[in-house]
Order: structure tokens, then sequence, then C-alpha cells
């Protein structure tokens, strides 16, 4: 049994809803459930009755550059899923909401504040026997006015870590050992998206990011336990800048999100250029 | 020369231009999926049967008949791979009872021609490393 959100001592909370939570709210006007995945093809094939899919590849990229959404396909983006800047938004999907947390930071960045994440993602939803449909809801077009996109308070650049690096600021190795050893070059299993050197970047904790996680039902641990991990094993320092980063962003995000919102970092981003740019950068310092 | 069974699913996702209806049929291939059955292994696949850079933890076996054709068995552990689910399911049924030259014929072209815009960035590696590992395991049998 896990424990009611509000009592796992988390600084940010509210940023995190559970599975009862959604469940008294899928028929509430002021509330998105928004599910994104790694594969697209989960989604339609069954989902949170009411939940839309807003999927990484061809909704949070820019389909040209390597570079997130302008806020013109952000508006466009949030009127097709029928949201307006008051809307709760609330994220959720596969594999630990590894996904959804990405796309909570990429709303982040749009200053969409109104932003929660379900807490154990798909699995806890279908392990709970909630229902699910194949139907795609559809919602009146909205008007949303964004505000530019603003990368600074969440996101790091190549320059701004490598500055980091110089003034021994905190960072956090997200990937696998093996990745972080440079023993491996991708994810294990996962396809290698391309870096030429591995490694690590230097002065980098690695702390991979599914720890934060119970296993069995993808809820996300106490901040006690959080705590242990992240502040008494590895020495992080919540009021201290902090940047992580993994692959291609999308397992920092999530560790973005767990320093943030549950243990009350004051300031940590999520360097989404992260080893595809790091591995391949030209003089970049690399630690093995 | 691609196998005709495989052109013509190939031709049939051809023909459908929604980005939905496209999912939905790639959904329904995914349904029809079976994994390998016990005869031919059983969990946990031995690894030199795991598809590199696959992320959904895909397997492939390429069993030969005595008739001189083989049969294709996949096993995919990721439950929310669909679309790994989805590409095993056709390669199964369209390269079943051929005979190892024309598996062989099988190329990673296909898996733009299936996925078009329903598949992530980095996910057109993994699926066509499914197809690759056919091709390696059918010029293996052939060579044999």
């Amino acid at each position: 049994m896990t424990t009611p959100i509000e009592s796992r001592g988390y600084a940010r909370g509210e940023a995190l809803v559970s599975t009862d939570w959604a469940a008294t709210h899928l028929q509430d006007p002021s509330v998105r459930i928004i599910e994104s995945n790694e594969d697209m093809l989960l989604y339609p094939t069954g989902h949170i009755p009411g939940a839309v899919q807003v999927d990484w590849t061809a909704d949070l990229n820019d389909q040209v550059r390597r570079d997130y959404l302008s806020r013109e396909a952000f508006e466009a983006l949030a009127s097709r899923i029928g949201i307006t800047p008051e809307t709760t938004v609330v994220f959720y999907g596969d594999k630990n909401n590894w996904w959804a947390c990405y796309a909570f930071w990429v709303f982040q960045l749009f200053g969409h504040t109104q932003a929660r994440v379900m807490d154990g993602g798909r699995l806890k939803w279908d392990q709970e026997g909630r229902p699910t449909t194949r139907e795609v809801p559809k919602y009146a077009a909205t008007t949303y006015r964004a505000r530019e996109r603003q990368d600074g308070p969440h996101r790091a650049f190549r320059n701004e870590v490598l500055a980091h690096v110089r003034a021994k600021g905190q960072l956090v190795d997200v990937r696998s050992p093996e990745e972080y050893s440079g023993a491996r070059m991708h994810m294990p299993d996962y396809p290698n998206e391309g870096a030429l050197r591995g490694g690590h970047i230097p002065g980098a904790r690695s702390i991979p990011w599914a720890r934060a996680i119970n296993a069995d039902d993808g809820t996300f641990k106490t901040a006690d336990e959080l705590r242990e991990i992240y502040l008494q094993e590895h020495a992080l320092k919540p009021t201290e800048p902090t940047i992580a980063y993994c692959r291609i962003g999308e397992r920092s995000s999530h560790t973005w999100f767990v320093l943030r919102y549950l243990l009350g970092f004051s300031n940590v981003r999520n360097y989404d250029g992260s080893w595809t740019e790091w591995g391949n950068l030209v003089g970049a310092p690399i630690e093995k | 020369m691609l196998p005709s069974a495989l052109r013509d699913v190939l031709d049939t996702f051809a023909l459908v231009s929604d980005p939905v209806d496209r999912a939905n049929l790639l959904i329904d291939f995914a349904n029809r999926f079976r994994p390998v059955p016990p005869e031919i292994a059983t969990p946990p696949y031995p690894a030199d049967h795991l598809v590199p850079y696959c992320e959904s933890e895909a397997y492939v076996w390429l069993v030969p008949q005595a008739d001189g054709t083989a049969n294709l068995h996949f096993a995919v552990e990721n439950p929310s791979g669909i679309s790994a689910k989805a590409l095993a399911s056709i390669l199964a049924s369209t390269l079943s009872g051929l005979t190892p030259e024309e598996i062989e014929q099988v190329s990673p072209d296909i898996v733009e021609q299936i996925f078009r815009q329903n598949i992530s960035m980095g996910k057109g590696m993994g699926l066509m490393a499914m197809v690759q590992a056919v091709q390696a395991l059918a010029r293996a049998a052939r060579q044999r």
C-alpha cells in the first residue's frame, strides 16, 4: 500500500496527484488529463477516459531544429487539446512517467504552472483495474495566449554546463551506471542515439533516474527516502544550483521533477542536450 | 524483390493516409502478435536471440523446416512496446513459410513505409534492427 501523497513530506507535493484524484476529476472541465509515452501507439490501444495524447516527437519538439516547439506551436497544441492557461493539466504515461515528466517540463518552459503528474502513471492505473477507453475525446478548440518560451529557469545549455563544471557546480548524471562509466554508449537495450565518446561530465554524480521510484507500482518514493538517496548518499545541497542530464533529456526531466518539486531544490535545470550533445562536442571535458 | 505477402501489407499501408487509421492498423497487427511458442523457447530468453538496439526487448528465432522453408518467431518483453509487437506480427505472418533466400529479401526500408508518422525519434533504429536481425538469421540459415 502506497503512502498517501500528502503524508510523504514533499516540498511541493501539489505537483503530484493520485490515481484516486484523477479518477474523480475525469469530468472536471477545469482539468485536462494528458498521456505522454515513449511509443505513440500505446495511447490509442487504450487510455484514461477523456485523456488526450501529447507526443514528445510530434508535438513537443521542433520538427526541423533540435529544439522545443515555438510559442506559436505551443499555442496551437494548447488549442488542440482544449486548454487555457487556467486549466490544470495532469500528465501520466508509461514507465514511471518518464515522458510524462518530460512533457510537464516542456509545459513549464511556457509557464503553464497549473500542472501535475499522476503518481504511478499508466502502470498504477492499470493495476487498480480502472477504466480505459480507445475513444479519442474531442474538445472545443481554445484560444491560448502563451508567453514566449523562457528556457532560462528550467533548461541548461552546453556553455552553461561548461561554466557549471568549471565552477564545480552540482551535476547529476541520471543514466545507467554503464553509460556513466563509458562502458556502454546508450541505455541498456535502447537505441544508441549517437554519441562518439562515452563517459560522463566531470564532477557529475551517478544517480540513475528510476531510483526515485517504487518499482512495484511506479509511484515516487517518500521525501525521506529521496533525501536518503540525493542528500545523504550523494551529498547534494538543495540550495545549490543543480543540473541534471541523461542521453536526450527525458530521464533527466524526471529527476528534475524529483529535485524541484518533491525535494524543493531552489535552482535545478535539465540539460536536454545531454550526452548526445556532450559526447559529440569537440574538446568538451569528459571523465571516465 | 520483397516477398509478395509482405508487399501486400505494404500496399495496404500505402493506401491508408490518415494517421489515426494507420495507428489502428498497426494496433490490429500488434493485437495479433503471438509470442514464440514454448516448444521453441521459454523465458528467460537467451541473449543471442535478442535484437540489438530495440528498446522493447525483442527476441527473434528463425526455425528451418524439413521442406526447406523457415518460420519466424518473436518475443517482445516490454508490454508497452506496441510498435515492436506490430512489426513482429507483420514479419512473422508474411515471411514464415518462405525459404531463407526469400526471407533475406526483406529490407529495413519497410519500417519507414509501415510506420511513417507513427514513430518517435530514435525508435526507427530499434525497429530496423529487428528487420536486420531477420535478414542476418536468414543469411546464416542459407549458408548452413
